[in-house]
């Protein structure tokens, strides 16, 4: 009886059971995901990169648009001053750019909060969150940095790791909600 | 045992999440329509998010088990 219902005439009281059987389990349907990576710190970071790799994984277009301190950690490592002026070269030295250089917002502890959670990583398989980043870009998660930001900052494109999309601005982002992508906020 | 023929393997024992996860779709990506892939996995949580994975990938769980501890799933390509 949990069949298939054949068009019965008189339809009994069901609330909710029966909007548009259409085809039995057609494609599965999968909404485009978007995460707004806003912060900059490690723990918002890891938690951006096990979505947006699961993501992409799960089968669902996926876009990262990266913008204000979460764009600090799409610059490569082994920047360490950027920046055009004083003022961008000062931020960059007071919070050091790149994924493996990421604080703790609590419990920071000048690093040894970074480095215990590495360590507690290691031993437990839990993947870097640039490791997370390798995989979520092999599996076809575009990064897209904000234009704003990056001028705000005095990054340029070259300061940037490899595989990031074209710069992009907020219209482009709620254009992305506007057509259905489920939107997440980290 | 049934004798399934497995065109790839996924060793995600050990690790957590999301790794069984990527590395099936890894896998997934390397295998044709129809064939089959195994997971090993260690991670309790792989159960619930491999019911969620093949929900919305509509690729279909074959078989799934545990023998000490370890999870045994064995996924068709869509």
């Amino acid at each position: 009886m949990t069949a298939i219902a054949e068009p019965e005439l008189a339809t009994p009281v069901a609330p909710e059971a029966s909007p548009a059987p259409a085809e039995p389990e057609a494609e599965p349907k999968t909404h485009d995901v978007l995460l707004i990576n806003y912060s900059g710190e490690l723990e918002k970071v890891w938690a951006l990169m096990i979505l947006a790799s699961t993501s992409a994984a799960m089968g669902a277009r996926t876009r990262v648009f990266v913008t204000f301190w979460g764009l600090l950690a799409f610059v490569k490592d082994e920047r360490r001053i950027t920046g055009q002026n004083w003022m961008q070269k000062m931020l960059s030295f007071m919070q050091r750019p790149g994924i493996s250089h990421r604080k703790l917002s609590k419990l920071n502890f000048l690093g040894m909060g970074p480095w215990m959670m590495g360590k507690l990583a290691k031993q437990y398989n839990v993947s870097s969150p640039k490791e997370l980043l390798e995989l979520a870009q092999e599996l076809g998660v575009e990064f897209m940095p904000c234009q704003m930001t990056m001028d705000m900052y005095g990054l340029t494109r070259d300061d940037l790791i490899e595989g990031m999309g074209e710069p992009v601005g907020a219209a482009t982002v709620i254009g992305l909600m506007q057509e259905g992508s489920a939107p997440l906020f980290i | 045992m049934s004798t399934l023929e497995i065109a790839a393997h996924v060793d995600a024992r050990g690790l957590s999440c999301p790794m069984p996860i990527v590395r099936t779709a890894q896998a997934m990506k390397n295998v044709g329509a129809g064939q089959l892939v195994e997971v090993l996995a260690t991670d309790p949580g792989s159960v619930k998010d491999f019911e969620a994975w093949t929900k919305s990938t509509g690729n279909t769980m074959v078989e799934s088990g545990v023998e000490g501890g370890v999870y045994r799933f064995v996924l068709r390509h869509k």
